[in-house]
């Protein structure tokens, strides 16, 4: 150890001592500081003051030298020691920071001695062995990415079962389930799950209809989805854990928009026409119902007396039906009754003036 | 020696940076994600850290190995599954029909010495391997009709890829893991137009077939109101059919002379005989 610190402090000689060994260690070698007082900087400063300021400087140079000239015994002992717990000081941070790692609850750390994978650190703090020897990768196992497929704003079309094309977009949640699988076994796990989630989206929109794929199948195509994503990934042991797939957008396409919008105006229209013949036939049986029950009713007063109900109703009838009417009664037989008609389109004519009045 | 130190310290530092630097670079370390070909004066002689699917990870070969200075020389190559993306391509289908089929692999370097020796770099592989699968989707895909084409994992028709690619891919030290259609997309233009226009009018049909149905639907529910109507005055009227047409005339007549209360009905005159049955009383009782 000491020996190393002895060279770490001729090392440092060295960069002290700009001439080194090379060059003649005449008095030409002083820094031209000395000679002109003022300094390269040409300040106002004494020759006195600038003398003095220069001194120290000149004195660890010419110790410097000295150490590499063999001035005898161990050079610079004071220095020695002060690199010496520098250099010690250097490897208890070193180790502190390399071997003690302290895992948060979402974490994971995954372990490699020389490279090879050793085991997993779980939440809390970890030791391992320093840093050459054992790595740890911290890997994040709890909290769920998301990745976004096929965005809202541009189309991305997909073919369905029937050749037509969709406008989909969706989103895959998943994390990490296994960190030492995650960490060694796939290359861009990231684009990894963004083709596998494109190839199992289309793989299974291509097998339903466009209807199914636009309306309530979509729960069912998510979980489909999700399922062979797990599948392919687990079999490309990936570590990853796929948490679920969602369609956010599921339309057809700009161009063919409007025809299914008249898809949707013929159904509401087919309904309204069901709606006013169920309104109809609503009224209608209520009006049978009301007339069946109004006959029943007076009918089973007619059965108690037969005659007299009948003679009454036809009476009132008429009575009601006369009073309103012109009548004229022609008494004696074979007279030919005198139709005044050109009174009666007066009096017509008289009524419609009065209506419109 | 230490007498050597003091007299040249710069040669002496710079032979231990030196020495440690070959010594370090004697004993590699090899990461679990890496192979690595040893090639002593450009032969390949030891292969580290080789894939085996049966070994979990932390018994691999991985961790410290040694190497001869300056006489091996290491070669990484990627443990891990990788991936060749193809660009969108036409397949023609046995139909005649034309469709973009956008395909990767998914491949893990098995032979890692059969690899260097066919490819050198994974970078050359890749282009190689991107050729082939080109080749081979082309081929496989173009032999089906253009409805298996849009699911052709129903068919197992990928599992053929897969296999002929592998046959391919072995010779470079390579394993297939999985081939896999991205997208399959209708080529710009005429196709898609088409597409387009079958789809809008396969809607007019739809909802000119919607309309029609609620017309029927309309229709079917008006005339059962019309026989349940029917059904209940017969049940009704049916008792005692001489008195209904009394009834109803009785109706009819208040109806048609003095109007059902919203209308008023056109004046009528009434020319009575005395021998109408209401007037039989007006003349005088005859018996």
């Amino acid at each position: 150890m000491s020996t190393i610190a002895g060279w770490a402090g001729r090392v440092r000689g060295l960069f002290t001592d700009t001439k080194g060994p090379w060059g003649p260690s005449g008095s030409s070698d002083e820094p031209p500081s000395d000679d002109h007082g003022g300094g390269p900087w040409g300040g106002p400063a004494s020759r006195g003051t600038g003398g003095r300021s220069v001194a120290p400087l000149d004195d660890l140079l010419r110790r410097g030298r000295m150490r590499f000239r063999g001035g005898g015994g161990l050079p610079g002992r004071p220095n020695g020691s002060l690199i010496l717990w520098a250099v010690i000081g250097f490897f208890a941070i070193w180790l502190i920071f390399t071997s003690i790692h302290s895992i948060s609850p979402g974490e994971r750390g995954v372990v490699t001695r020389f490279g090879r994978y050793s085991y997993t650190l779980g939440p809390g703090v970890g030791l391992t062995l320093p840093s050459p020897v054992d790595r740890v990768k911290k890997v994040d196992v709890e909290s769920i990415r998301t990745v976004d497929l096929g965005s809202q704003s541009s189309e991305d079309l997909m073919l369905t079962g029937d050749q037509n094309l969709i406008d989909i977009a969706y989103s895959v949640r998943w994390n990490v389930r296994t960190p030492e699988l995650y960490s060694f076994q796939l290359a861009d796990p990231d684009e990894a799950i963004r083709q596998v989630a494109e190839s199992a989206m289309r793989a299974v929109i291509a097998q339903v209809s466009l209807q199914d794929a636009m309306g309530d199948k979509r729960s069912e195509i998510e979980a489909q989805v999700a399922d062979r994503m797990q599948r392919v990934l687990t079999g490309y042991r990936s570590g990853i854990e796929i948490q679920g797939v969602a369609i956010q957008q599921a339309d057809p396409p700009d161009e063919v928009n409007d025809a299914f919008k008249e898809v949707t105006a013929a159904q509401q229209d087919a309904k309204s026409y069901v709606n006013q013949a169920n309104a109809y036939a609503l009224q209608l049986t209520a009006k049978a119902q009301g007339e069946a029950a109004a006959f029943d009713k007076v009918y089973e007063q007619y059965r108690l007396a037969p005659e007299v109900t009948r003679r009454r109703m036809y009476y009132e009838t008429m009575e009601q039906v006369l009073s309103k009417v012109d009548k004229t009664i022609v008494e004696a037989p074979g007279v030919t009754p005198y139709l005044p008609l050109p009174e009666v389109k007066k009096q017509q004519q008289q009524q419609q003036q009065e209506a419109q009045q | 020696m230490t007498a050597f130190i003091r007299q040249r310290p710069i040669l002496s530092a710079v032979f231990a940076l030196f020495v440690l630097i070959v010594l370090l670079s004697s004993f590699p370390t090899i990461p679990e994600t890496k192979q690595a070909v040893v090639v002593r004066f450009g032969k390949p002689e030891r292969i580290l850290n080789r894939y085996e699917a049966a070994r979990p990870i932390g018994s691999t070969g991985a961790g410290l190995s040694y190497r001869i200075p300056f006489v091996d020389q290491i070669v990484w190559i990627d443990k891990r599954v990788l991936a060749v993306d193809m660009e969108p391509q036409p397949v023609l289908s046995t139909d005649q029909r034309r469709l973009m089929v956008d395909a990767f692999a998914r491949y893990r370097i098995v032979d890692p010495l059969l690899m260097y020796i066919r490819s050198t770099t994974e970078e050359n592989l890749r282009t190689q391997l991107q050729t082939i699968l080109r080749s081979e989707v082309r081929n496989e895909l173009g032999r089906q009709p253009f409805a298996a084409l849009l699911s052709p994992e129903r068919q197992g028709v990928m599992d053929d890829v897969r296999k002929s690619l592998n046959v391919q891919a072995s010779k470079f030290g390579v394993e297939i893991v999985d081939v896999r259609i991205k997208k399959t997309d209708l080529p710009d233009g005429t196709p898609l137009q088409s597409a387009f226009e079958s789809m809008r009018t396969a809607r007019l049909q739809e909802a000119r077939s919607i309309r029609a149905q609620g017309l029927k639907q309309a229709q079917i529910i008006r005339a059962q109101a019309d026989a349940d109507a029917a059904k209940t005055y017969a049940a009704s009227f049916g008792k005692d059919p001489q008195f209904y047409d009394f009834y109803r005339a009785m109706q009819s007549y208040q109806a048609t002379f003095i109007g059902d209360g919203t209308s008023k009905p056109a004046p009528t005159n009434i020319i009575l005989s005395p021998q109408n049955d209401y007037l039989k009383e007006f003349t005088g009782r005859t018996k």
